[in-house]
């Protein structure tokens, strides 16, 4: 280590950003706006979807005919690096207690291949302590965000349908697609159980939003993200290359954050970080910090920027960083719709995602846990890729085929013939939930164990409550209506009980984690004010999910947006006092 | 291809993954386009760390023999055959997909190795030879034994379970190449403009948009 030493960039920049994902891009692109200098450090490499493309790649265009790998872990291509499990940097978990962290590695993160899926909170999702006595209620209100949300719906393009809901607010969308055949058996079998189906509500261009970025092409592939047409929401595409052209922007890629720097004052003054291509240490300096490394890496961040003035870690006089950890909750069952065998044959990819879904409907003050869930559907006739029609021997036995009885597996002809008659009549359903935030739930510093990197990594303490494994069962329960209502018949995820909890996803398995950093009007029980911005150090921010008191049954990204866009106006006109 | 090339090629050690990666059987020369370099092409977006996966994995020797690539082969054909419709398993190169999917699937070796083993033996004392070198006859008679969970006999289970592997992977080889998207008759993939499920298949299950879908809905003319 003769040759040890950290070199300091010498550009001085406005912000520091770490994380380029949904908080990290908009952030850069406000700011960038606005003519602030930014520096994006990003974790992982460059990633730009004009050049690096799996889009309308046919299933052989894989070797694995689009299975999934460590490196790739939703398929051969899907649009996100990273994974459940990166090479050089564990992670470790409390026994007893389960943790799944998936870490996107590359610019944009997870916004390059995430489900679209764009929710506003409602009044309610705010103020859930005043509601249920349960976890706490946010510093701010809908009516506060309101302008954000709409103002992320106008600049990024949202479809949906206005339908004047009390707590899955209206917004300002683009008309969605029709329903799938599919899709139009599950509203009517969902609505015969009085469960509300309505138009999705996703970050696809169903209509001409501005000269950038094209229209749909309904190749139902927005996992992969959209190379073509930049019709869906990426960071990448809609925020960091768009910002870009401002010349404010430089990213650092491949740069894995260690701490946040700060002076005798206690104020952040930049960030120092490993560069994975040469293993040497930098320094960049910024007159605001800004963390969007996702909950968990941001509280790891903050824990590991320890100093005189910051002996518990940055922002966290109030020992809160790392605790109130929560992932959204799931269940899920699938299986066949006997009347769409031996459908006939047309293209229905349609956008990526479903063309309805059902928002929460029920008054939990009726039922045995708090807070709801929302229902996402699936099923039809998609591109064939690795596991097609795998386990055929379970379904070619129980049903006629083409009026005959066949003795199940098989070979030859005959079985051409089933995997032509059951082709497209798959369906399923998930469910995503509201956990409580409790403070038992919680990731923290391993004193043991550091990454390649040297950086010490996280250890995870995360269990379900009672309240999350009855909301499971009730879903597993709403499910099995749906598909009994409309015929249909489930081949996996119907066997659930109070055994496994309900077949209750892992905390963290539905890549929802949030809470880490919490905003709150008392600096003693949460790490962020109102404006994102630390208790303890006034020129340091969080703009992902870390800030979150609560996630609702809601998917997160939405909120991360006009959140970061409401704190980044707020960090603009700060700097303009002089405040920072 | 010429003998420069095959030397680096050998070099890299990537012949047998090389032709693989573009197709080709065991013997069959190497298509024109091959890099010089015996780099492997990808018509897919690759990140670095996978780069070096990917290599590796075809930088890998043989793992079938060429007397197991014939009785995959043989037995591929046997559970995807020629059609009215399409081509067979052959037809669409599953043997080749099934030689890579057990180097990226490990998992896969020993059931497939074995499996294959425990069906040459089961013909060896039937018939005193190898799967492969059996009538056709006898072949389907060992198939017939096999591929039928639910009455093959008790001393047959692993075969059964060998075989199910069998039908899966050549199932998924062959829905998963051009022939098979094509058989299936998947007519997606390709720019479109949704406008819903068409009319005749609407009235097919005695379904409609309601006046409010319509209404809200985007649709193109």
């Amino acid at each position: 280590m003769g040759d040890f030493q950290v070199k300091k960039q010498p550009k001085k920049y406005d912000a520091v950003i770490v994380g380029s994902g949904a908080g990290g891009g908009m952030a850069a692109y406000i700011l960038a706006h606005a003519g602030l200098k930014v520096c994006i450090v990003e974790a992982g490499p460059m990633y730009d979807p004009q050049k690096n493309v799996t889009q309308f790649k046919n299933p052989w265009d894989s070797p694995r005919r689009g299975a999934s790998t460590k490196m790739r872990p939703f398929g051969d291509f899907d649009a996100c690096y990273g994974g459940w499990s990166l090479e050089g940097e564990p992670f470790t978990k409390a026994p007893g207690t389960e943790w799944d962290w998936w870490r996107a590695r590359m610019l944009g993160g997870r916004t390059n291949h995430w489900g679209r899926i764009s929710l506003r909170f409602g009044p309610k999702d705010f103020k859930r302590r005043s509601i249920d006595g349960l976890g706490d209620d946010w510093p701010i209100g809908y009516e506060d965000v309101k302008p954000f949300y709409d103002r992320v719906d106008k600049l990024i393009g949202i479809f949906g349908t206005n339908e004047g809901l009390e707590n899955d607010p209206d917004g300002i969308f683009m008309k969605p697609p029709k329903p799938r055949l599919h899709e139009l058996f599950l509203k009517n079998a969902a609505t015969q159980a009085g469960v509300k189906v309505i138009p999705s509500r996703l970050s696809i261009l169903t209509q001409k939003l501005n000269d950038e970025r094209g229209e749909c092409a309904f190749c139902g592939q927005c996992g992969r993200n959209c190379s073509y047409y930049k019709a869906d929401f990426s960071s990448p595409n809609v925020l960091i290359y768009p910002a870009m052209k401002t010349g404010n922007i430089d990213v650092v890629s491949n740069a894995m954050a260690r701490e946040v720097l700060t002076n005798r004052e206690g104020l952040a003054t930049g960030v120092s970080y490993v560069l994975k291509d040469d293993m040497q240490e930098y320094q960049v300096e910024g007159r605001v910090v800004i963390l969007a490394a996702s909950a968990c890496e941001s509280s790891r961040l903050l824990l590991n920027s320890k100093s005189q003035r910051h002996a518990n870690g940055l922002a966290n006089n109030s020992n809160v960083v790392g605790k109130y950890l929560h992932d959204s909750t799931g269940a899920a069952l699938g299986g066949v719709l006997p009347q769409l065998f031996d459908r006939k044959r047309y293209n229905e990819d349609g956008v990526g995602g479903m063309h309805v879904y059902s928002p929460w409907w029920l008054d939990n003050k009726k039922l045995d846990f708090a807070r709801g869930y929302h229902i996402e559907y699936w099923g039809g006739m998609g591109q064939p890729a690795y596991g097609f029609n795998w386990g055929i021997e379970n379904l070619n036995g129980k049903y006629l085929v083409k009026g005959k009885q066949k003795e199940a597996g098989g070979y030859g002809a005959s079985l051409k013939e089933d995997n032509r008659y059951f082709y497209g009549a798959g369906v399923g359903m998930a469910g995503r939930g509201e956990a409580i935030p409790v403070e038992t739930n919680y990731c923290e510093i391993d004193p043991n164990v550091v990454d390649k990197y040297g950086i010490p990594v996280l250890r995870f303490n995360v269990k379900w409550s009672e309240h999350e494994i009855k909301q499971a069962k009730h879903m597993k329960e709403t499910f099995k209506e749906i598909m009994h209502n409309m015929g249909a018949v489930i081949t996996w995820g119907g066997d659930d009980d109070e055994k496994n909890n309900w077949g209750i996803s892992k905390p963290g398995e539905i890549i929802h984690e949030a809470g880490t950093v919490r905003m709150g009007n008392d600096p003693k029980k949460s790490a962020l004010n109102k404006w994102s911005q630390a208790h303890d150090c006034k020129n340091l921010f969080c703009v992902d999910g870390g800030q979150f008191v609560s996630q609702a049954d809601k998917n997160i990204t939405w909120t991360i947006l006009a959140l970061s866009m409401r704190a980044s106006e707020y960090i603009i006109d700060e700097l303009k006092k002089n405040n920072l | 291809m010429d003998r420069r090339k095959s030397l680096k090629l050998i070099a890299t050690s990537a012949l047998a993954g090389g032709a693989i990666a573009t197709g080709c059987k065991p013997g069959e020369e190497k298509k024109a386009d091959t890099p010089a370099t015996g780099e492997p092409k990808f018509n897919l977006d690759r990140n670095a760390e996978e780069l070096k996966y990917e290599k590796s994995l075809l930088a890998q020797e043989k793992f079938f023999s060429d007397h197991e690539m014939a009785t995959l082969t043989v037995l591929g054909d046997i559970i995807i055959p020629k059609d009215e419709v399409s081509g067979s398993a052959s037809d669409a190169k599953v043997p080749d997909f099934i030689e890579f999917i057990v180097k990226d699937m490990p998992e896969h070796q020993i059931p497939m190795k074995g499996g294959l083993r425990w069906l040459d033996m089961q013909c060896f004392k039937r018939f005193e030879k190898a799967f492969k070198d059996c009538s056709s006859q006898q072949q389907i008679e060992i198939v017939d034994a096999i591929a039928y969970p639910n009455k093959a006999k008790a001393n047959m289970k692993q075969g059964v379970t060998f075989f199910s592997l069998m039908r899966n992977l050549t199932m998924t080889g062959f829905y998963t190449s051009a022939i098979g998207v094509k058989d299936l008759g998947y007519a997606g993939n390709t720019p479109n403009k949704w406008n819903g499920i068409p009319d005749d298949v609407l009235k097919q299950y005695k379904l409609s948009y309601t006046e409010k879908e319509l209404k809200e809905c985007v649709s193109f003319t």
